[in-house]
């Protein structure tokens, strides 16, 4: 009898939470990797059996654990994600840590992907035991361009994120650079281009820059084809492919509540239904919610308008941060909706985000969120 | 020779802190070390060959900056792995 099972990453661990398919009963299991920063824990849906978790210890180096057995054994890769030797005389790069981790797709049941900081793509046809750097991206050229200097790279390192293989077409990859922006390739990393048409780079002084922007979250719908979404450090966009100019639907949110955050969550079943967790972008970026008011904001519309779900979240002092890994949706119907905070706290709704309860509290730092039935 | 381990790798030798493995350098020692305790080198040594920040080898309780250090077979190796960041 599957269960569904919440994958909570922290900054000290791996926490499993899981219920019966009516969301009762829940238990909570670990932490696996006890001390260790859980970057993304991933459950392949291809066989409803095997985790993926990106772990990195203190300073150690970092590295990727393989379960076969829903967690009770842990396998570490052979050869985790690392950068090319560098030739000698010249500065080689390092990878200080896997931030995400994506199946391959449904045909090719032992690819996945990985995406680092600072920014690099890896794949391994292992189900993740050896990895190799993905040298399309890698050795891209223009890389360096792309994810700028470390000096202008986020707090935690420029990371590669929001890997994603097209549903519809398993040689068309997206992700998204923080910072750098949203790039696609339709040849399986062989080749790049920017996919930033559209989007506000406030922090640019060409508001047109074909890169450079800072995309927190992409989501690309499973069953709609070409139907994506992000939410980027300046605001909420949806494309629609073939396009390649985004839409920033953002702009239909409460003016006082803005379109600044860092999560986005697709319907899977409906993809004109998505759900933020608007943070505050002001002044010096708190990023925690506005007035300290947490709540999130749902669109049935495809973002042309958006309505605020706060029932049963703290009313007011909610201050915490959701990070960009840290919401995620069940596969069950009616949808439930999943977020972990900062402070250790998951939050739960089981009726697409109408009221919300604390499924857990005092966990470490959560960094990410993933559910799968299993 | 000897080889004193900190306890962050402690998964990697069964929770043994005191091991033995062989080389003619501090590189040869550390690929011997990974073939005894698979995984363990590169948690210590990154994909450019350079000992990870925060992390420290002494031969004979003397810094070894570099992996080409010459070793002896009575050498004792200690690896350091500082505990810091909260």
């Amino acid at each position: 009898m599957s269960r569904l099972r919440i994958l909570v990453g922290t900054r000290k661990g791996l926490f499993v939470l899981s219920a019966d398919k009516r969301r009762r009963n829940w238990s909570i299991a670990g932490p696996h990797f006890l001390g260790q920063t859980v970057n993304h824990a991933v459950l392949d849906p291809r066989d409803a059996r095997t985790l993926l978790a990106a772990v990195k210890a203190g300073h150690l180096g970092h590295t990727v654990y393989r379960s076969e057995d829903l967690g009770k054994s842990w396998k570490e890769a052979a050869t985790p994600p690392a950068f090319a030797k560098a030739a000698e005389g010249e500065a080689g790069e390092t990878v200080s840590h896997v931030f995400w981790l994506t199946p391959g797709p449904a045909a090719e049941k032992d690819r996945w992907y990985a995406g680092t900081s600072p920014a690099g793509l890896f794949a391994s046809d292992d189900g993740g035991r050896n990895w190799k750097g993905v040298e399309g991206f890698n050795a891209h050229p223009d890389r360096r361009k792309w994810i700028g200097a470390p000096q202008d790279a986020p707090p935690d390192g420029n990371t590669l994120h929001s890997l994603h293989v097209d549903p519809f077409d398993a040689n068309h990859l997206y992700i998204g650079l923080s910072a750098g922006g949203v790039f696609e390739s339709p040849d399986r990393g062989a080749s790049w281009k920017p996919l930033n048409r559209g989007v506000a780079a406030d922090f640019l002084p060409d508001p047109n820059a074909p890169y450079g922007h800072d995309p927190h979250c992409l989501r690309v719908h499973p069953r709609a084809r070409g139907v994506v979404y992000h939410q980027n450090h300046c605001g909420i966009y949806r494309l629609d492919r073939p396009h390649d100019r985004w839409i920033r639907v953002g702009k239909n949110m409460p003016k006082h509540i803005g379109d600044v955050g860092f999560p986005l969550v697709l319907h899977p079943r409906d993809p004109k239904s998505a759900w933020v967790f608007p943070m505050d972008g002001g002044t010096v970026w708190p990023r925690m919610p506005i007035d300290g008011k947490p709540a999130v904001y749902a669109t049935r519309d495809a973002g042309e308008s958006w309505t605020r779900q706060d029932r049963g979240l703290p009313p007011a002092h909610g201050w915490f941060t959701v990070k960009r890994q840290a919401m995620s949706a069940d596969p069950l119907d009616p949808l439930g909706l999943y977020f972990g905070t900062t402070g250790g706290e998951v939050w739960s709704s089981f009726d697409e985000g109408e009221s919300w309860n604390c499924l857990c509290v005092h966990l470490p730092e959560i960094y990410s969120i993933e559910t799968a039935l299993a | 020779m000897k080889v004193l381990l900190p306890t962050p790798l402690a998964d990697y030798t069964a929770h043994r802190r005191e091991v033995e493995a062989d080389g003619r350098t501090l590189a040869e020692l550390l690929r011997d070390l990974d073939r005894r305790y698979p995984g363990i080198r590169f948690r210590v040594i990154d994909e450019q060959d350079a000992i990870r920040p925060h992390i420290r080898i002494f031969v004979n309780r003397l810094p070894a900056p570099t992996l080409e250090r010459a070793l002896d077979p009575g050498d004792e190796v200690l690896v350091v792995a500082a505990l810091s960041g909260g």
